[in-house]
């Protein structure tokens, strides 16, 4: 699905990544972790094409087809099905909760500017499916009471979920979690962890995931990878990590 | 229902566009024209919500698309005879010096010629953001103001166009007295910047409700988010950004009609600010607001005229000060940016609504 292949990311003589390698299967969910300033952001901003690596290759293959997506924007690269949120939450403050998600799917319209101002059946139609579709999606997030309510007037944790209903509407493949359970508690924390589970299933996704809190990790991830400074330092399944020396040295330190 | 709300829109077209009719036959030229006013600003106003309210580009060239309108209305539609006599210092080109245009293809060439430079200009600047993008649009908006200004064969220079025909409305007058017997005395262009206003009001609120209106306040709350949602940035604003100068050349365009003479300075800043003016009290990004601030600082600004007169406050008598009525607007734009911020319209008028609610 995606292979990250040696990317290097250099902010002047600060060096963000260094020579990091990934692989994620389809229908995987994996977790990046590392302590604060490890480059994982960094790594979803290249991914996302916020940031175009320094050196090495970022190779997408959705459906067959593989392709580098190194060169292109953030626009183009949720158009071939990858799309993320935000660590520090993004929303469109001022527009409704429904309109959130609506935007999400404007990108798989047809349509020109003029058919929508004259409301050609060929829009309305189209229209009404994207209306439909972020109507479910709030169900499915449980956000569908709210629909009409502005987004920032919603609880940090039903942010968040909308945060994930938004990138759902734009019909992902793989969908990047950029600390979905942050700022939760213990009880919206193991809902959000179904919950993921359950968008994976529902939406044949594949998911990457940065995230801090362990019990998430743990929980859902199938394989996980650890950078510490920019280097990748370990990877394979929970167990492995957990017990893997230097990771414990990283987030621990050493005596 | 749905069905409902088109045909009570359309009534209200309808009565709109009869209402002017009407209009048009009581009142005076004078009131006439403020109304006619009124409608343009309403254009104008609602051109630059669309790029600086929804859209959250931070533009101030209206004035350069406006100029651009006005230029090529004035030019198609004088007369040959006229151009000979406006052109004296220097002949024009002489293939222009022989076009005479109907109004509204004068018009809608005006508007599709400030597009296109609305595009060239976008296209390389929309790449800035915030205080940048502003300097770079007032630049290039100046820049148009010192072509024309250059330009001399072409725009007559610096000694501007004067005797622009006012009679725009011969087809309505033709259509009037054939289909409804009634013959109108004084015939300015009120049914076409009307006819004009209602047909940009509907089109911001359909664009508006549609899914690129929603992209571009995407864009405005949030680049970086609508960009990862696949919106793409530079084609979205390029888009709002060719509108809204289209929409200003449109207004451009009837403002010389309705003014009958232009020249250069006409099209300084300070133009540009009256639109901020309206856009900013009528609140970002909010159409019905930009209607009626529109409406109420074109009828103030006439009506405020005193104060540019002589002044006999009892115990002192101050000389004529040419633009102190604009002080007043400066003063209300002052405070409402200190105090509100935003939607003061919108804001004052939910109060209203609450205290009557209460009682």
């Amino acid at each position: 699905m995606l292979k990250i292949d040696n990317v290097t990311m250099r902010f002047g003589g600060v060096v963000a990544v260094n020579q990091f390698s990934a692989k994620i299967d389809p229908g995987e969910i994996v977790g990046l972790i590392g302590p604060n300033g490890a480059g994982k952001t960094t790594v979803f901003n290249m991914v996302t094409g916020v940031y175009k690596p320094t050196s090495g290759d970022i190779i997408f293959t959705p459906n067959g087809t593989s392709q580098s997506i190194i060169n292109l924007r953030p626009d183009q690269i949720a158009q071939i099905g990858i799309c993320r949120t935000f660590q520090n939450i993004r929303l469109f403050k001022e527009l409704t909760v429904l309109d959130n998600v609506f935007i999400g799917s404007h990108l798989r319209l047809k349509s020109g500017i003029f058919s929508s101002v004259l409301r050609l059946p060929n829009y309305t139609k189209q229209e009404k499916a994207m209306y439909e579709k972020a109507k479910y999606l709030l169900e499915k997030v449980g956000l569908y009471e709210e629909k009409d309510e502005k987004s920032f007037s919603l609880p940090y944790g039903k942010q968040r979920r909308l945060e994930i209903a938004r990138a759902l509407a734009t019909d992902p493949k793989l969908l990047l979690l950029d600390e979905p359970a942050a700022g939760m508690n213990p009880q919206e924390t193991q809902e959000l962890m179904e919950f993921i589970e359950n968008i994976k299933e529902e939406f044949d996704l594949t998911i990457f995931l940065i995230e801090h809190h362990m019990e998430v990790v743990m929980g859902i991830c199938d394989r996980i990878y650890v950078l510490d400074q920019g280097a990748h330092i370990a990877d394979g399944d929970p167990l492995e990590i957990q017990n893997n020396p230097k990771v414990i040295e990283a987030y621990l330190g050493v005596d | 229902m749905k069905d409902n709300k088109i045909i009570k829109y359309i009534i209200c077209v309808v009565v709109a566009i009869i209402a002017m009719i009407f209009l048009n036959f009581v009142l005076d030229s004078y009131k006439v024209r403020v109304l006619n006013l009124c409608f343009i600003y309403i254009i104008l106003g609602l051109s630059m919500n669309l790029i600086n309210g929804f859209t959250g580009l931070f533009s101030l060239g209206h004035a350069g698309f406006m100029a651009i309108g006005a230029y090529t209305v004035a030019i198609l539609t004088m007369t040959p005879e006229m151009k000979e006599m406006n052109y004296y210092m220097k002949p024009m080109v002489s293939f222009l010096q022989q076009i005479n245009m109907p109004f509204i293809v004068a018009l809608i060439i005006g508007g599709l010629l400030a597009a296109l430079f609305g595009f060239l200009i976008g296209a390389p600047v929309l790449k800035l953001t915030d205080d940048y993008l502003a300097i770079a649009t007032l630049g290039f908006s100046e820049i148009i103001r010192v072509v024309i200004i250059n330009l001399q064969s072409v725009t007559n220079g610096a000694l501007g166009l004067k005797g622009i025909p006012q009679k725009t409305n011969q087809f309505f007058v033709k259509l009037l007295r054939d289909i409804f017997g009634i013959s109108l005395s004084h015939s300015i262009n009120l049914l076409w910047a009307g006819i004009g206003a209602i047909i940009t009001i509907v089109f911001m609120f359909l664009l508006m409700k549609g899914s690129y209106g929603k992209a571009f306040k995407a864009i405005r709350e949030d680049e970086i988010a609508a960009r990862s949602m696949g919106v793409n940035l530079f084609k979205h604003k390029v888009m709002s950004f060719t509108i809204g100068s289209f929409l200003a050349g449109i207004g451009g365009g009837l403002l010389a009609v309705s003014l009958g003479t232009i020249d250069p300075t006409l099209f300084k800043f300070s133009l540009t600010w009256n639109i901020i003016l309206i856009v900013v009290l009528g609140g970002m990004g909010n159409i019905n607001g930009t209607i009626i601030s529109a409406i109420v600082v074109t009828i103030a600004m006439e009506a405020l005229r005193f104060l540019d007169e002589p002044l006999n406050l009892g115990f002192i008598q101050t000389p004529a000060l040419p633009g102190l009525r604009m002080v007043v607007f400066s003063i209300i734009l002052m405070t409402v940016i200190i105090f509100k911020k935003d939607n003061v319209l919108k804001s004052t008028l939910v109060k209203v609504r609450g205290r009557y609610a209460k009682n």
